[in-house]
């Protein structure tokens, strides 16, 4: 049964009227960096004259922007490593045994889904000063793989008991280790559910600004969303540099998307409806 | 919780190797109760004591409490803030989520090209809030702003406006941003929602006589009752412990004259210091977390209960 067709005109009218509004801003935002400030003030909406990279340049010679980059994906790679070797060693032993104290272990690790994180800062702030952490990348890591722990359990060992239990038995009859039958037997048809673990921690820790914004305050360990501070702050009048900032701390995620966008949405949703 | 299916693990003598098995849950619980359970059972402890700077006192009962609903200018600032808080969840549930079910419905309805409509809208969410706040500011800028600059050639030169100097349209703007980010995400659990709705229902629905909008009323939302409980929440959470995008395009003070002071901001500045040169009250501060938390927990938990109870039904 086939709507009218006006009404189906409307509908294509208010979907692509939407998809505009929605790209219209990041689109503005990457011609507005290849532009001379001139034009960005007089031709805002036309397309740049000429292609000048030169607010590009500015990044990286008079900010520490390849440091920023650097860090950004040294704290992301080890969150996640960390995060997820931890969160599969916890799971395997929740789903996968039956000792009478994991009912209680993962009701630990599920209170954590509704308490916010950010609430525990003061303490998290002297913590991290006793541990002398402060201005160390390991204070983002381990509070980004503390909190990220309750749902990746949720998710892994929701998956963990959907694998057939035939699967260990016939390799415990072989007389392979727990480990054994973990990494080779278990851990590959884990896949989806690790990629939708990775997939939305990946997009908390590299965009996250709160936490490297009160705990580095040295310029060589800052993240990219920290460093957008000390631009902003910097480079008030030089919108050309400003949006190349923008743009630079915003490509990296957006291009991996557009790889992967099926992932990235039904991990997202799956991480949400949990 | 029922692991009925791994009897024979335990049933197997303690031979050899078996007790490593107890050391695979050790890393994560370590990690997971100092940076994450700690500190937020420690912020209680520390409402109820006295601070100086960044030294814990005397126990004070709850004087710090006492001294954030009766003291200026903590009082006057957290039913300010609070307030904000209110206003951002509502706007967020009439303009995000009304659109985001908008879009979801449509999307639903198989229009072409629907997967590029999906990452058109999702897009959005990918920006680190940071990134999306600053960007906002300089399109919303008063005088070289994209939004003014489309308006005077419009010729609504009336209709241009500071849109986030101005207190009666600050926290609105500011909302409305936070929309944008948020609409693509939302969306998608409108549609997964909507998805699992069967189409046998639908068909028997409309040969019934339900179209268009009394089909959506009738049919469609009472049985995505659990999609749209997770979204409140969701909304819910975001609006109350909302901060970047503020901190962002309105500063640490909630700028203009607080109108755009949200708890959390309030929150930041009580506890670190509003960057002015006033040190922290961290007493204060953790009273003020304490509060946070029980109104995002109070209302959560009645909104989850409420869902499995609906549930069990």
């Amino acid at each position: 049964m086939k709507p009218n067709p006006i009404v189906r005109c409307l509908l294509y009218i208010v979907s692509i009227g939407y998809a505009l509004l929605s790209l219209f801003p990041i689109f503005l935002m990457l011609i507005s960096s290849v532009k001379p400030n001139i034009e960005i003030f007089t031709k805002p909406l036309s397309l740049p004259s000429e292609l000048s990279f030169t607010s590009y340049q500015t990044l990286f010679v008079k900010l520490n922007y390849a440091d920023y980059i650097k860090n950004s994906v040294f704290v992301s790679a080890v969150t996640l490593l960390i995060l997820l070797v931890f969160s599969v060693m916890l799971s395997y032993y929740i789903a996968r045994f039956n000792f009478k104290w994991n009912g209680a272990l993962f009701f630990y690790f599920l209170i954590g889904m509704m308490l916010p994180i950010k609430l525990g800062l003061v303490p998290l702030f002297l913590l991290i000063k006793d541990l002398h952490l402060v201005n160390s990348l390991w204070s983002i890591i381990l509070i980004h793989v503390g909190s990220g722990i309750p749902m990746a359990v949720l998710i892994l060992t929701g998956f963990f008991r959907t694998l057939p239990k035939e699967l260990e038995e016939a390799g415990r009859i072989d007389g392979a280790s727990n480990m054994g039958l973990l990494m080779q037997i278990l851990l590959p048809l884990m896949r989806p559910a690790l990629g939708t673990v990775t997939i939305v921690n990946f997009i908390g820790v590299w965009n996250d600004f709160f936490f490297p914004m009160i705990f580095i305050q040295d310029e060589a360990k800052k993240t990219i969303p920290v460093g957008m501070l000390k631009l902003f702050s910097e480079f008030t009048t030089d919108w050309s540099v400003l949006f190349a900032g923008l743009t630079l701390s915003s490509l990296p995620m957006i291009i991996i998307f557009i790889f992967a966008s099926r992932q990235f949405m039904d991990g997202l949703t799956a991480g949400a409806v949990k | 919780m029922e692991h009925a299916n791994n009897v024979s693990v335990n049933r197997k003598k303690k031979n050899g190797s078996n007790w490593i098995i107890h050391a695979f849950p050790i890393p994560a619980v370590v990690v997971y109760t100092l940076f994450f359970v700690y500190p937020i059972f420690a912020a209680f402890a520390y409402s109820l004591f006295d601070w100086k700077g960044m030294t814990m006192g005397k126990f004070n009962y709850f004087n710090n409490f006492v001294k954030l609903f009766t003291q200026e200018p903590f009082n006057g600032m957290f039913w300010n803030a609070l307030q904000h808080n209110v206003y951002y969840f509502i706007v967020e549930m009439i303009v995000q989520n009304g659109i985001a079910f908008l879009l979801a419905y449509i999307i639903f309805k198989k229009v072409k090209g629907a997967q590029w409509f999906k990452v058109a809208y999702f897009i959005p969410r990918l920006l680190s809030i940071i990134v999306v706040g600053f960007m906002w500011k300089l399109i919303l800028n008063p005088n070289t702003g994209i939004v003014n600059v489309i308006l005077k050639k419009l010729g609504l030169d009336s209709l241009a406006h500071a849109w986030l100097g101005d207190p009666n349209t600050a926290l609105t703007s500011v909302v409305l941003v936070n929309c944008w980010f948020a609409i693509g995400f939302f969306m998608l659990i409108f549609l997964a929602g909507l998805q699992s709705v069967s189409t046998e229902v639908l068909e028997a629905a409309k040969l019934d006589g339900a179209t268009g909008f009394r089909l959506i009323r009738s049919v469609v939302l009472p049985m995505m009752f659990q999609p749209i409980v997770i979204v409140i929440v969701m909304t819910f959470i975001q609006a109350f412990e909302a901060f970047e995008l503020v901190f962002a395009m309105q500063g640490s003070m909630g700028e203009p004259y607080y109108s755009t002071d949200l708890m959390a901001v309030f929150f930041y500045r009580t506890a670190f210091g509003s960057g002015a040169g006033d040190s922290g009250e961290l007493g204060v501060g953790s009273a003020l977390a304490v509060v946070m938390f029980a109104i995002i927990a109070t209302i959560s938990a009645v909104f989850m209960s409420y869902v499995n109870k609906k549930n069990a039904e």
